[in-house]
This record gives structure tokens, C-alpha cells and sequence, in this order.
């Protein structure tokens, strides 16, 4: 089935659209998009795009805290928010003849959500909850260790909720200020995918958001990470039940020629991961060699493509009884193996089809659709969507072994080890 | 809303609902068969669960190497798993592949091989991840929350996956005598997307009606539950955790019973509706001490948990509770206001397009439909069914179910227990 075309225009005031309509089911998805995530942070404020977004939903004078929810689940829709490192997203999926009511939450709360200093007071404590909730994760943990420790200077190092202190010590006017830097349609895209009447839609976007004042260009964000000289290690010793790895390797930006590639070879080790709920990675590399060989209970490849250079991630949790040092090897040998020879057609082809697939079944939700054009043109294009099958198509294995070449090596990697810790046992 | 879908029965007793969707490229295959944890003993607990998985670890022709080989090739996926009363089948892919579908899932139901290396390799596996689970404060809270309410004798009070006292412990022939127990009749198949229903009907005819086991289809009879007289309350110190989770509840509705609707109305005001209804709006919003509070209702073929959920800083532990336990006396206390019933109403009905967006909401309805016998025009009946719970009922299911008397409390987290 041809999937019909994207409309993208651009409002007087910056604000960009890009409207696609689908009849299929009686659905609507409206997402809108801001250009500001943990990557446009500094020291001491880390955590305060996430925060804003939890503000988000505390209210405007036209949508009084608590109503923003109810209202659109008293339309029989549902909504959310979301904070990465690149942006930060807002979606509304309701029933097509209620799209009015999320272009008037998202144009009110672009300009006018209000940061009501008790608001800000009692979000606070929910966000630490938030974080003391993935603290309670001995991976997550790793995770944090092993990228403040990947990262010295890029804001990539700081997990997008932020670092404690930074969340007992920032302030209303923080927040608000930044808000005010980074929300408004300058630094935005809208986009609606659905059951949509196209003139309709362009009229009350132009309606609601055309008189929004563009605010001035918010501050590129100019640091670079220098490249890594040498291997970084580190333990994390807590108490725990269960042993778990975390290497990154410093690789591309997402806009890189390399990405694909880098895609691929993480699809090689550990299965396509275009999304469509359907798991790829039994039959790849990493689970043959570290969980059918009960070293690994699980493991993983991953490589998210951003916009600054950001790394792949191996990482997995330790089968009972058996150590980190045999999982660190057998991944050593299977990342060796790649080095030494590239992977065969036939694995290639197998991770085409697999993507194929993949993207046939994420193409059939609405919102699915809407998320993936945001998030490409987040990293730069929402082209980028339309024709990522075919760029990884265009992979080969030489193109592979390249990539794994250039990025897999020990000085560019910092590895982790979460060593449980049996408190009963040292009494 | 109108859905329209065929119905055949198989020779063998299995019943084929098929959903023609012509808009997608996928097709999604949902099933289950009856028998499930509720088949185990307190010792066993854990072996329908086990078996399941260890079904799809090699069958037929294939091992399980091969089974990831040639479904993954194409990029499709095929389950089999455990619940309390079923054992649940399906899988995914495009069109073009289902007729590998078929076979393997055929496979894996009538010619499960369970090779004994696979087994111990499912078995570590396992082992790990109920590992994993005793440091997760979340799953701890759920486990003891469920013990307490159920006890440890009741089905219900025991964790499908099993413990890490029951699952070294399983034997291959535990696992083949559990899967000798299940039978197609009583059972369902849901298929929709891209096909055409004559044709998959002659594929599955074809392929499963073969499957005529010689025991007759498992009894499902479930004990009577009989809840904590008093409040009841367990407490796991988990010092190294930053945060502590609670489970505070009660057992609610089946899915069948008569007050179900308006159970589902009451949970979707207490626990749901904007930030997670009355619970999330005092918990969250108003006094910012959780990320997540809200409630949940089960239902299922028995009396499933009916709780509240939250996780929380532990100096504001008991403060928590408190407010928890000041809503739900509110609840029963005061009838909601007309503007909340109309509001759940709104939602649980508004949304119905939303969860038949995809070919997976569509399958899962549809196997509810057959698996709770709620009639083929369920989806026509639905917004008449939600339509028709009053205020009265809502405080009448509140003050039935959430009893004032007696509730079961866990918490798992960096607290003294």
C-alpha cells in the first residue's frame, strides 16, 4: 500500500507543520515537538527540561492544573509527555472529530503554562520520587556510571532527569526561563497523522498558533566531546541479586553517513530494532553466543541514533553463577569476530527483511507514524523516515566491518560492572 | 461501533475467530487454551508457566534454534505463555509469511519436544530473572501483597513465574505432565489482519485438527477466597533502595460478574482518569510524594486483586498510606459527583476507537470476548453497558468491595520491617 504524502509548511511565526492524513480508522495523533532536551543543559541545572515538562501539566490560565489530563480523557483520548536528551514531546491520541481540543492544549500551553511557585514546590519532591524510583535499578545505576564517566565534557554524560543535587537546588525562576528560551514556535514542529480534513486542520493551526510570537533563537549547543584517548573501567559494588555489564563505545551522530551502518551492525549482534513489537534478537549473534551458551540471561546491542555523536551500548544481565569477567569475554569474541571478518549477505538480508517487517507494523498506528517523523526531524529531517529502509538496504557488509573498525576499539569504550553485593553475607 | 468478524469451529473443538484487515500488512494471531497456574500446587508453583515457555523451546522438526531462525528471518515473532487460567499462544508477521506462522505454532502446540538441555538453559533463565525480582521493590510489594491477600494456599496467592524454592525443583516430566493436560476444546484462536477467513480456517483446520488429546479438557476449580479478616500488613527491608514501594488493596470482581462495569467505572474515578484519578490527584499532585500512584483492577475469570499502587520517599511512608486509606474511606463514604460518572463514562467509551486502532487491540477484544463469554455484539453493547452505571452503584461497589474492615498492606523498600 502506498502511504500517502506529508504536507509540511512553515506559520509566519516558525512554527512548522507536517500533516498527514490517513483514513483508516476514525484516529487522530497530534504530537508537537521542541528542540530542547537534556543536551541543552549545563552543570548545576541538569534536569530542568524534563522538569518544565512535568510543568507542563500544572496548568494555564485557560487549562487550570489537573484539567489538562481530564479533558482529554473526558474526549476519550489519551496523552503524555516526554523528555530525551535531543527533545521533548508532547502527543494527544483521540477520536478523529476531537483533534480541536489538543491543538488548543498545545497552542495555550506553548506560551502561557503558568510555574506556580507551589506547583513548582510539590513537583519537585515527585521528580526525586521519580529518580529515587530508577536509582532503585542496579542497571539503570550502571547505566548512569558508566555515561558520566563515557562523557567529560557533553551533556550526554547526565541522564535527562538530572542529577539529585541539581533537583533540590533549582528554582522556579530556572525553570521558568527556560521555558521561556525554549518553548514557542520558533523551536517547534507540529505534526498531525490521522483521520483529518487537511484545509480544516491548516485553518485552526493557523488560528491558534499563527499569533504565538516567535521568541529569539535559543543558544546552539556548541560543545564537543573530545575523542576518548583510553579505556575507562569501573565497578559499581552495591547490594544486589544479580550481576550486570554496561559497555558503551563513542561512535556517530545520527546524521552521520555511518549511522546506518552502525544500525545494521547493531542489528547483527542483537536483532533489528525499528520497534513494531516484535522481538529480532534469538537468532542474532549476542544471544547464540552469551545466552545460548548460559553465560547471559539477556544481552543486548544498542545504538540510538542523536544529534551529536553518541554511543553504541552492549550490555546484559549475568546468569546465576556464572562471572562478568566470562560475559566481558564472550562479547570480546564476538566483537573480535567482526573485526576480522564482515558478516555475510545472507545476515544482512536477514536484517532487511526483519526491518521491513518492522516498519510495516509501526506504520500501521497513527501515533507510531507521528512519533518516528518527529523524532527524525528532530535529528535533522523527517525525510529521514521515509527513506530509512532503503539506506539500510544500501549497507554492506565491508560498510559494516568498516564502522566496527573504526568505533569498536578499547581505548574509545568505557566499560562497567555492577558486582552485586550480599550484605547478609558480610553481616 | 460495529465489528465484524467470522466464526468457525474446528474439528477438534477449537473455536477460529477471524478479523479481516485489509488496511495492514500484518497479521496478529491471539490465543489461549484453558489450564494454567491454576493447575500447579503450592510446590509447584511456577510449572504451567515453565512449561509454557519451554513448549515453543523446540517442536516438531525444528529445535529451538531453528524455531528463532525461521521466524525471526522474516521478521515475525511467536509466543506461548502462562496465565492463572490459560495458557496464552500467538505471534505476528507480515501477510506473506503467516503460513509459516501456522506451522510453527502448530508445532509448537501438538509436537512440543522439550529437549532436557533446553529445559535446564529455560530454567537458569528463569531462575535469574525471579533473582532480579527479589532486588525490584516493585515486584517484591506485588508478591507479598498477593500472599497476603490470597494466602499462600490459594492460586492466586502464588506468583505464576514461581519461586526460587519451586523452580530448581521442577522436573521435565512435571512440565510434560502439565502440558499433557491441555486440551483445543474450550479453546480459541483470534486472527486478524490481512487474510481471508475461508483460507486461515483451511490452514488451521488443516494443521491443528490433528490435535485430540486423550485426556479430557482441566476443570477449572478455583478454591474460594476467603480475605484477611482485619488489616493485614507486610513489610520488606530492602536497605540499599532509594525509594519504597506499597500495594494496599482488596479483591475485587471477576470479570463475569454482574458489577463488573461498575467496579470499572469506580477504579477509572479513584485511580485513573487524568493523573491517576483521586488516588494520583491527593498522592501526586497535591501533597508531591510519588511518580506513580494510582489504582488497578484485575477481574479475570476469579475474583482478581483490586488495588492501589504508589511509590514513595520512605520518610513519607506512612503519610501515604494515611491518604490512601482517607480516599477510599472517602470513597465509600460520599457517592463520586455526577461530573466524574460522566467523565469515566466518557473516557472508557471514547477511547473504545483508540484500542481498536491496531490489529493486536482488535485480537485481544476478541479473545476477551470469547474467553469471558460476553456475546458477539459485546462491542455494540459496551457504551450501553457503561452508560447504565449510576452513582449508587459506583458507591454500592466501592463499599462492597473496599472493605472498611479489613485491607491488605505491602511494602517493599529502605524501610524497618
Amino acid at each position: 500500500m502506498t502511504q500517502p504524502e506529508v504536507i509540511e509548511y512553515t506559520l509566519n511565526n516558525g512554527l512548522k507543520v507536517l500533516l498527514k492524513p490517513i483514513h483508516t480508522a476514525p484516529v487522530v495523533s497530534s504530537w508537537i515537538w521542541y528542540r530542547v532536551g537534556g543536551r541543552n543543559e549545563v552543570p548545576g541545572k541538569t534536569g530542568i527540561s524534563h522538569w518544565v515538562e512535568h510543568m507542563m501539566f500544572k496548568g494555564t490560565p485557560t487549562f487550570p492544573k489537573g484539567t489538562i489530563m481530564l479533558e482529554v480523557n473526558r474526549n476519550g483520548g489519551v496523552l503524555n509527555g516526554f523528555t530525551g536528551q535531543d527533545y521533548t514531546a508532547y502527543f494527544e491520541i483521540l477520536p478523529a472529530d476531537r483533534l480541536d481540543l489538543a491543538l488548543r492544549i498545545e497552542s495555550d500551553r506553548m506560551a502561557n503554562s503558568v510555574f506556580d511557585p507551589q506547583e513548582v514546590a510539590s513537583e519537585r519532591t515527585v521528580i526525586i520520587s521519580e529518580r529515587e524510583g530508577n536509582e532503585n535499578n542496579p542497571e539503570w545505576a550502571l547505566y548512569e556510571e558508566v555515561m558520566a564517566t563515557a562523557f567529560r565534557v557533553h551533556p550526554y554524560g547526565h541522564m535527562v532527569i538530572g542529577w539529585k543535587d541539581d533537583l533540590h537546588n533549582i528554582t522556579r525562576d530556572d525553570l521558568y526561563h527556560h521555558y521561556k528560551m525554549y518553548y514557542g514556535p520558533h523551536n517547534a514542529v507540529l505534526i498531525v497523522v490521522g483521520d483529518i480534513d487537511v484545509p480544516r486542520v491548516q485553518a485552526r493551526v493557523e488560528e491558534l498558533f499563527g499569533p504565538i510570537p516567535a521568541g529569539p533563537p535559543p543558544p546552539p549547543v556548541q560543545v564537543k566531546e573530545p575523542p576518548q584517548q583510553s579505556e575507562r573501567r569501573l565497578v559499581l559494588r552495591k547490594p544486589g541479586t544479580a550481576a550486570y555489564f554496561h559497555a558503551a563505545y563513542h561512535a556517530c551522530a545520527g546524521t552521520d553517513d555511518d549511522a546506518y551502518a552502525m544500525l545494521m551492525l547493531e542489528a547483527v549482534l542483537s536483532g533489528a530494532s525499528f520497534g513494531g513489537g516484535v522481538a529480532t534478537h534469538r537468532s542474532a549473534r549476542l544471544y547464540k553466543a552469551l545466552v545460548e551458551t548460559e553465560i547471559a540471561a539477556h544481552v543486548s546491542a544498542h545504538f540510538q541514533p542523536s544529534i551529536d555523536p553518541a554511543p553504541i551500548h552492549f550490555s546484559g544481565v549475568v546468569r546465576a553463577g556464572r562471572t562478568l569477567a566470562e560475559f566481558e569475554a564472550a562479547l570480546e569474541r564476538e566483537i573480535t569476530r567482526l573485526l576480522e571478518e564482515p558478516p555475510t549477505e545472507a545476515e544482512l538480508n536477514r536484517v532487511k527483511k526483519q526491518t521491513r517487517a518492522q516498519f510495516a507494523y509501526t506504520i500501521e498506528r497513527v501515533s507510531n507514524q507521528a512519533q518516528w517523523l518527529g523524532y527524525m526531524e528532530m535529528l535533522g529531517d523527517w525525510r529521514y523516515f521515509d527513506t530509512y529502509a532503503d539506506r539500510l538496504a544500501a549497507v554492506t557488509p565491508a560498510d559494516v566491518q568498516r564502522v566496527a573498525q573504526k568505533y569498536l576499539r578499547p581505548e574509545n569504550r568505557t566499560v562497567g560492572w555492577f558486582e552485586p553485593r550480599n550484605d547478609r553475607d558480610e553481616g | 461501533m460495529n465489528l465484524q468478524f467470522t466464526r468457525f469451529t474446528l474439528s477438534n473443538g477449537l473455536e477460529l475467530i477471524v478479523k479481516e484487515n485489509h488496511f495492514a500488512q500484518s497479521v496478529v494471531v491471539r490465543g489461549y487454551i484453558p489450564g494454567g497456574a491454576n493447575l500447579d500446587t503450592a510446590n509447584q508453583a511456577g510449572r504451567a508457566s515453565f512449561a509454557a515457555q519451554a513448549m515453543r523451546r523446540g517442536a516438531g522438526r525444528r529445535t529451538f534454534a531453528e524455531i528463532n531462525e525461521a521466524v525471526e528471518a522474516v521478521g515475525a515473532s511467536v509466543y506461548v505463555n502462562a496465565g492463572r487460567h490459560t495458557v496464552g499462544f500467538g505471534g505476528k508477521s507480515l501477510a506473506e509469511d503467516f503460513s509459516l506462522l501456522v506451522e510453527i505454532l502448530s508445532d509448537i502446540l501438538q509436537a512440543p519436544t522439550f529437549p532436557p538441555a533446553e529445559i535446564e538453559k529455560l530454567r537458569g533463565q528463569i531462575i535469574t530473572s525471579l533473582q532480579e525480582d527479589e532486588d525490584d521493590t516493585r515486584s517484591v510489594a506485588q508478591r507479598l501483597f498477593r500472599e497476603l491477600l490470597y494466602g499462600p494456599d490459594h492460586p492466586y496467592g502464588r506468583p505464576v513465574d514461581g519461586t526460587l524454592t519451586t523452580v530448581p525443583r521442577l522436573t521435565r516430566d512435571d512440565l510434560l505432565t502439565f502440558y499433557r493436560r491441555l486440551h483445543p476444546h474450550g479453546g480459541a484462536v483470534v486472527v486478524v489482519g490481512d487474510i481471508q477467513p475461508q483460507a486461515v480456517y483451511e490452514a488451521l483446520e488443516q494443521t491443528l485438527a490433528g490435535w485430540r488429546p486423550d485426556q479430557p479438557p482441566p476443570a477449572d476449580d478455583l478454591p474460594p477466597v476467603s480475605p484477611p479478616a482485619t488489616a493485614v500488613r507486610q513489610v520488606r527491608a530492602m536497605p540499599q533502595k532509594s525509594q519504597a514501594d506499597l500495594v494496599l488493596g482488596w479483591i475485587g470482581p471477576s470479570r463475569q460478574a454482574d458489577d463488573y462495569y461498575a467496579a470499572l467505572v469506580a477504579d477509572t474515578i479513584l485511580g485513573h482518569l487524568g493523573l491517576g484519578g483521586r488516588i494520583g490527584r491527593t498522592v501526586r499532585d497535591e501533597h508531591g510524594m510519588a511518580y506513580y500512584a494510582r489504582s488497578a483492577l484485575y477481574g479475570g475469570p476469579g475474583p482478581g486483586p483490586w488495588f492501589v499502587y504508589a511509590g514513595v520517599n520512605p520518610a513519607g511512608l506512612d503519610r501515604a498510606v494515611e491518604l490512601i486509606l482517607e480516599e477510599t474511606r472517602r470513597f465509600r463514604e460520599s457517592p463520586v459527583t455526577g461530573q466524574e460518572l460522566e467523565d469515566a463514562q466518557s473516557f472508557l467509551t471514547g477511547v473504545l476507537p483508540l484500542q481498536m486502532e491496531s490489529n493486536e487491540g482488535v485480537a485481544s477484544t476478541l479473545l476477551d470476548m470469547h474467553l469471558y463469554n460476553l456475546g458477539d455484539d459485546f462491542i455494540t453493547r459496551y457504551p450501553a453497558l457503561i452508560r447504565g452505571v449510576t452513582v449508587d452503584d459506583v458507591q454500592a461497589v466501592a463499599q462492597k468491595y473496599l472493605s472498611e474492615e479489613w485491607y491488605a498492606l505491602s511494602i517493599a523498600g529502605p524501610v524497618n520491617s
